[in-house]
């Protein structure tokens, strides 16, 4: 008998269904992926596991956990599986932790629930698995609080409390969804390592066909609440059989089709660009040729001659960002925090440049900088050979018509009280004359066309939007006023494969059709190769590696980028992995 | 909601509709209404003159005659009732009035402007509230006399910091949004955020804040007028009506019971009002309900 059993699960809430008719059974050892879009039901099925489904929501079929019936159990039998034979990992570490209490106090509650032991006896268990999960006593004493933690240590921690009663069954909602690749591959191995172990199932949830490939013995893919397919990993990837699971493999390997952007439809092109025909040439930052295999990591410094191009689109000479550091003792003056360390280069018009890095390397700072929300401490930035540092808002007009922003959250980038046409309508605000109300409709109806939207969403309001069409959105309101730079911060990190690949699609098309030139800052390094022509790598607020994305990502120099991409999933590659390991 | 007629969302008419569609809307409107007109009407009629002392009705129950009874001077208590309704709105509104119109304002700036100015503006913030409102009111109308304009004042003042704080402390949620820093991006200063993008925000806040502020305000109306601060005899306030109950209270409970309830009414009236037009306003919730 396996693990778990569901069979035929159905839920629905208020007359919806949610669920229909869901079969899947985990053995013990055995790692099952559960693969989907939002809303295709994966983190209901979990719930319905653990008994957690909100209350409006009615269940029927069977879910059978070690020969006990879970859709039957009472609240009092389910409070006593949970946490000790069925544990859960949550997919934001920021939240899934208390902030008032200790470390040592969140994973010794579990403990001292279900064994009833002592105080000092669960705080001695607590001790052990946190050691286990990676943080060592010495560094990482029970009596620290989850704030002094980072994202992924947080993580640990949430993966020590679900793990400390060596649970039968583990699952893992999105665990590396909010953490960076190198970090991801840090804790998947450790969630692998804990299953072998301890022989416990686990349930690994993910939308990332990637992660789930390389950590599954077996897969189920999951669409509108209903089972797909599902069966051996590799077997399940290779073939393809079903065409939704094709569907989706494809979408994460996509790679958009660019075309060069030839047409000079801009009068105002900086005049050194040169001709369409040779942007190739004109579209490589200046110090490409003398990038070779000999590389410096640390080229940043030396080479002034990066960003005094005089027909950059932006040059960044030298700048640096320091932030008030944590103060130590009432008489000294804190040690200031350097986010970004003295970081030059240069952009063209129409060229696309990835910005990657792992978490907290500097790189949003320095899209700040750019963007001329935040002052640099030193240095400079120019765009269109104007400068940006110390001037006020009114001398940034005309830089800023020229440069827009694309944020990473689609719910959190627009003001829910207003509809889209005026939030679309916003930058219009920089415009020299205002529009009238018919030119701004006009406008807006060109933007929404742009960005593949109707002219008629433009009476509705954002939270009526899904979060693919909430990103066309935010492009929409990016590129109504023709910029010629658009700094876009991890723009498709939270959406779903087959979206993300829509919305690259429409990066990569923009940029052919209008000479946008793009400044992605990502950590994912398939969306940098998807949709930029040269990358720079920053690491701990410098920028260690730059050169021609297939270049830099294919053979890195610096150990930033090594491990960034030694980190990065890579679909081929797992499924390459699991075809020898199956055989 | 597809031609160009519609460009700015709605016009009053659909406003309107859209608003009494909302249940919590429509009741607080109606009382709130009920409450207004009453004190509307007790300039032209009440049922008994209220400046005039009949000694020998004193202290009667409800009767046809009089419907919510006489007070100890024979006094109708509704008539009472109408005219005090006069007051007490004026000082609660204007109160809260003058806390919004100075507290949100420096609130936001605060919050927009952040360093030290700020805290300097907080702090002081803090000293105000560490006075005893009721006390400070007590030393402002000692000091400018006694009347209804001074307690508005006085109760006014003690108003600011606590919407000061509540703007604050929203707009300093809102600050680090992401449609903040596009509207940023966008070029737009801080006072054309606050006022177009963190005000929008944060007026469910103020609004539930202010049905509070305004229950305090009646209240704390009431304390003044029972230490002779407030509006001066003969013009009744409820606030005083239910101070000289206090003592009868076994007697003629209801003396305390219909000013009492006068207050609860408006109090409920105004909390409904706020509620639905804080629904009203918020375009995810305008489908339900």
């Amino acid at each position: 008998m396996s693990l778990l059993e569901i069979e035929n699960l159905s839920v629905e809430i208020d007359g919806t269904p949610i669920l229909k008719g869901v079969d899947l059974t985990i053995d013990q050892g055995e790692v099952m992926g559960l693969v989907g879009e939002s809303g295709s039901g994966k983190s209901m099925t979990a719930l319905a596991v653990m008994g957690l489904l909100p209350f409006a929501a009615r269940a029927a079929g069977r879910v059978s956990f070690g020969g006990i019936d879970i859709l039957a159990a009472t609240e009092d039998q389910m409070c006593a599986l949970r946490g000790d034979d069925i544990g859960m990992v949550f997919q934001e570490p920021m939240t899934a932790l208390n902030p008032v209490k200790t470390i040592g106090e969140q994973v010794a509650e579990g403990i001292r629930w279900h064994t009833r032991a002592t105080r000092a006896d669960a705080e001695a268990h607590a001790r052990k698995i946190l050691d286990r999960v990676g943080l060592p006593e010495a560094k990482f004493p029970l009596s620290v609080y989850p704030h002094q933690l980072s994202g992924g240590q947080r993580q640990r921690v949430v993966i020590a409390i679900a793990c400390a009663l060596k649970p039968k069954l583990l699952i893992a909602d999105e665990p590396t969804t909010a953490l960076d690749v190198v970090l991801q591959k840090q804790i998947l191995e450790l969630l692998r390592d804990l299953v072998d172990e301890n022989r416990m199932g686990l349930l690994l949830i993910s939308h990332d066909l990637a992660v789930v490939t390389d950590m599954s013995d077996r897969i189920t893919v999951m669409r509108h609440g209903e089972v797909m397919e599902g069966g051996e990993t590799a077997r399940t990837l290779s073939r393809q059989l079903h065409p939704y699971t094709r569907q989706l493999a494809q979408a994460s390997m996509h790679v958009p089709q660019r075309k060069p952007f030839a047409s000079p439809s801009w009068g105002d092109r900086a005049a050194g660009a040169g001709g369409g025909s040779d942007r190739t040439q004109a579209g490589r930052p200046s110090a490409t040729p003398e990038r070779g295999r000999d590389a410096d990591p640390e080229l940043v410094e030396g080479k002034a001659d990066w960003g005094k191009n005089q027909s950059a689109l932006l040059s960044v000479e030298n700048i640096v960002r320091d932030y008030p550091g944590r103060r130590t003792s009432l008489f000294r003056k804190p040690e200031p925090v350097r986010a970004v360390d003295g970081v030059s280069f240069s952009m063209q018009p129409g060229q696309s440049t990835a910005l990657v890095g792992r978490s907290g390397c500097g790189k949003s700072t320095l899209a700040r900088m750019i963007l001329a929300l935040d002052r640099p401490t030193d240095g400079e930035i120019r765009f269109i050979g104007e400068a940006l540092t110390g001037k006020d808002e009114a001398a940034l007009k005309s830089a800023r018509r020229n440069m827009q922003v694309v944020f990473q959250d689609p719910y959190g980038s627009f003001d829910p009280r207003h509809k889209v046409e005026r939030l679309i309508a916003e930058p219009l605000h920089l415009m020299e004359e205002k529009p009238s109300a018919k030119e701004r409709r006009d406008k807006v109806a060109a933007a929404l066309h742009e960005v593949g939207l109707s002219p008629r969403d433009m009476d509705k309001y954002p939270h009526e939007f899904s979060g693919g069409q909430r990103q066309r959105l935010s492009i929409a309101r990016a590129i109504i006023t023709r910029p010629k730079l658009v700094v876009a911060d991890e723009p498709v990190s939270a959406l779903d494969v087959s979206i993300r690949a829509q919305i690259l699609d429409l990066f990569a098309d923009l940029n052919s059709r209008l000479g946008v030139a793009y400044l992605f800052i990502t950590h994912d390094l398939t969306v940098a190769r998807a949709i930029t022509d040269d990358v720079m790598v920053m690491h701990e607020g410098r920028i260690v590696e730059r050169g021609p994305t297939a270049e830099v990502l294919d053979h890195p120099q610096s150990d930033a980028a090594k491990a960034l991409v030694a980190a990065a999933p890579d679909l081929h590659r797992a499924i390459a992995r699991r075809l020898q390991e199956q055989g | 909601m597809s031609d160009s007629a519609d460009i700015h969302g709605e016009t009053a008419a659909s406003f309107a509709a859209k608003a009494f569609a909302n249940r919590s809307f429509l009741a607080g409107f109606i009382i709130t209404t009920l409450i207004a007109v009453m004190a509307l009407v007790s300039f032209l009629w009440t049922p008994y003159d209220v400046t005039k002392l009949i000694v020998a009705d004193r202290m009667q129950a409800p009767s046809a005659a009089h419907l919510f009874g006489t007070d100890h001077f024979g006094r109708d208590v509704l008539s009472m009732i109408m005219v005090g309704a006069r007051n007490s709105i004026a000082v609660a509104l204007v109160a809260v009035g003058i806390g919004m119109g100075l507290g949100v304002p420096l609130g936001c700036w605060a919050a927009a402007r952040g360093g030290l100015a700020d805290e300097i503006l907080m702090r002081f913030n803090d000293l105000v509230f560490a006075f005893p409102a009721l006390l400070s009111a007590i030393m402002i109308t000692a000091i400018f006399g006694p009347g209804a304009i001074n307690a508005i004042i006085a109760i006014g003042i003690f108003n600011i910091p606590v919407f000061a704080r509540v703007a604050r402390a929203g707009s300093l949620a809102l600050w680090p949004r992401e449609f903040i820093l596009a509207a940023r991006a966008a070029g737009k200063g801080k006072a054309l955020i606050t006022v177009e993008h963190i005000l929008p925000n944060i007026a469910n806040l103020l609004l539930v804040q202010g049905t509070i502020q305004f229950a305090l305000g009646i209240l704390a109306e009431a304390g003044l007028s029972y230490v002779g601060l407030g509006a001066q005899p003969p013009m009744p306030s409820w606030g005083r009506m239910l101070f000289d109950a206090q003592t009868r209270m076994i007697v003629a409970p209801y003396l305390a019971i219909f000013p009492g309830f006068a207050i609860v009414f408006t109090v409920l009236g105004l909390n409904l009002l706020g509620d639905g037009l804080s629904d009203v306003l918020d375009p995810k919730l305008r489908r339900q309900r």
